[in-house]
């Protein structure tokens, strides 16, 4: 390793600061406990860093790769949190037979699928049982004809049209079809909603059973 | 000496340095041992001379300012607090407390949260029962749970009265404006502190409340499936905000796991940095705000301490 004084003759043009010059890099009185007998002999720019000019593209490149790896990390924390496999109830089950179903609305699989048969003269189709205001699940209500939220109280009829509370449209509505075996296939991943203010997508074929 | 018998002419000649040597060692040996025993003895005499106590109480205690400042300086836990105060600013009828409060409440709960960690699972099957456990089984559960509940709603309290007393007494002005935006992050994860801790009980209220909570989550712009320009950046239920915080489509098990992790470690470790920031801010702005300083009529007449009293 090249001395300070060697260092500097062979670089004139570089100009250190004063305060890092090797006659200010000497130490004056007692080195402090710790300091090693090279430094002590010769001040700190014997052991120190070599006192060369900035290499500008040098730096530029650390930064680069040290901004790229930073950068490359938080990207990674994000996507970690997006999980590719997912462990939870299917969407696509069979219900029985269309005419298992009475006129009106059949609550035996909210507990099971989230969703409530609802049947009128016509027609058979699936109300998917959550709240379009914040995703609780109401309750039906025999003796009112309608159903309920809980959380924040609105209310819909008994197809699932909201008639109260802040509710902004009707309940959406799951895919049905009839499998092979004559069995009322629902899949709840295929909605239907009819927006406040846009056309319905409620008499779209896949929305209901004609019966 | 190593060195010279190294570089011996005879055997004798190390033979003499061994023997030397061993008389030295014995001649250390008979000053040494009785001086120490003296130096014990002295330290029954007067405990305060020994070592051992100087090294843990590092300057005298008389009653000077210096010695008092050096108190406060030379502790760690101390120094936390401002060597000298005006008196004015401490009135609680100016500051009403609130902050300390808030921090104090912050550990009550970091001590209760801890303890009620050594009994909980945040898994689907086991975390009502553990709720139940501990409210019913457990030694000093219920009192446990109950501290960190009421603790928590009285922290949020207490955070937005602080909050309020600090806008009431103008101190979000400069030089604190910086200080005043550190403290809403501090509101923001508190609130995150309450709400990942609602669903942790795993009981109606909670799954319902955080159901509707991340439902909100639906209508983030640009980051969720209903929200402005979220469909237009290709989000749905299965890649957007409200997704990455449940971990799935749905309040189930990963969105238990994440609540618990985000509220035992993930925020408080972020809501402790920026403490440290705000506390340490609080000092560099000019140590706690307060009226301007006043004497008391009572003290108009005697000499002032401090250094207006040394001579200006």
């Amino acid at each position: 390793m090249p001395g300070p004084e060697t260092e500097v003759k062979q670089n004139p043009e570089a100009k250190a600061p004063a305060s890092r010059s090797a006659e200010a890099a000497k130490y004056v009185g007692t080195p402090a406990v710790g300091t090693s007998k090279a430094a002590a002999a010769g001040g700190v720019a014997a052991v120190g860093p070599e006192n060369g000019p900035v290499d500008s593209r040098r730096r530029r490149l650390a930064w680069v790769c040290i901004t790229a790896f930073l950068g490359a990390w938080f990207i990674a924390f994000f996507r970690f949190f997006l999980p590719r496999t997912l462990f939870e109830p299917r969407t696509s089950f069979k219900i029985g037979y269309p005419s298992d179903y009475a006129l009106g609305v059949d609550t035996k699989w909210q507990q099971k699928f989230r969703i409530w048969v609802d049947r009128t003269p016509d027609r058979l189709f699936v109300i998917y049982a959550r709240c379009t205001h914040l995703g609780c699940t109401p309750d039906w209500k025999p003796s009112e004809n309608k159903f309920k939220c809980p959380c924040h109280g609105s209310g819909y009829d008994s197809e699932g049209i909201n008639f109260e509370g802040p509710a902004p449209r009707p309940m959406d509505r799951a895919r049905v079809e009839l499998a092979p075996d004559g069995q009322i296939l629902v899949d709840v991943a295929k909605l239907y909603s009819w927006p406040k203010g846009q056309p319905t997508q409620f008499n779209d074929a896949g929305a209901y059973l004609s019966v | 000496m190593p060195e010279e018998n190294g570089n011996g002419k005879n055997g004798k000649n190390g033979r003499v340095g061994l023997a030397e040597r061993v008389k030295e060692d014995l001649q250390a040996l008979k000053t040494e041992i009785p001086s120490k025993a003296k130096e014990q003895i002295e330290g029954l005499k007067d405990p305060t001379k020994t070592q051992v106590y100087t090294s843990i109480f590092r300057h005298k205690h008389d009653d000077t300012p210096r010695n008092r400042a050096l108190g406060v300086l030379s502790n760690v836990f101390l120094h936390l607090h401002p060597a000298k105060i005006n008196r004015d600013a401490v009135r609680y009828s100016y500051t009403w407390g609130m902050g300390g409060i808030t921090f104090y409440l912050f550990v009550v709960l970091t001590f209760t949260g801890v303890l009620l960690m050594f009994y909980y699972h945040p898994t689907k099957v086991q975390a009502f029962r553990d709720i139940l456990y501990l409210e019913h089984d457990v030694p000093f559960g219920k009192l446990l749970r109950n501290m960190h509940r009421w603790a928590a709603h009285l922290m949020v309290i207490a955070v937005w009265l602080h909050m309020f007393r600090v806008f009431l007494t103008g101190s979000y002005k400069k030089p604190r404006e910086f200080n005043w935006n550190i403290g809403v992050l501090l509101l923001v994860f508190t609130l995150l502190l309450s709400f990942t801790g609602y669903l942790l009980p795993d009981d109606q209220l909670g799954f319902w409340a955080v159901t509707v909570g991340t439902n909100m989550a639906r209508a983030t712009p640009l980051l969720g499936h209903e929200g402005p320009f979220g469909p237009q950046l290709g989000m749905t239920p299965y890649n957007d905000v409200r997704f990455g915080l449940l971990g799935g489509s749905i309040v189930d098990a990963n969105a238990l796991l994440r609540a618990y992790i985000w509220h035992c470690i993930g925020i408080p470790i972020v809501a402790s940095v920026l403490m440290i920031v705000h506390f340490w801010r609080v000092r560099k702005d000019g140590g706690i705000s307060g009226p301007a300083p006043v004497m008391l009529q009572s003290e108009a007449d005697k000499p002032r301490r401090g250094p207006k009293a040394a001579g200006e």
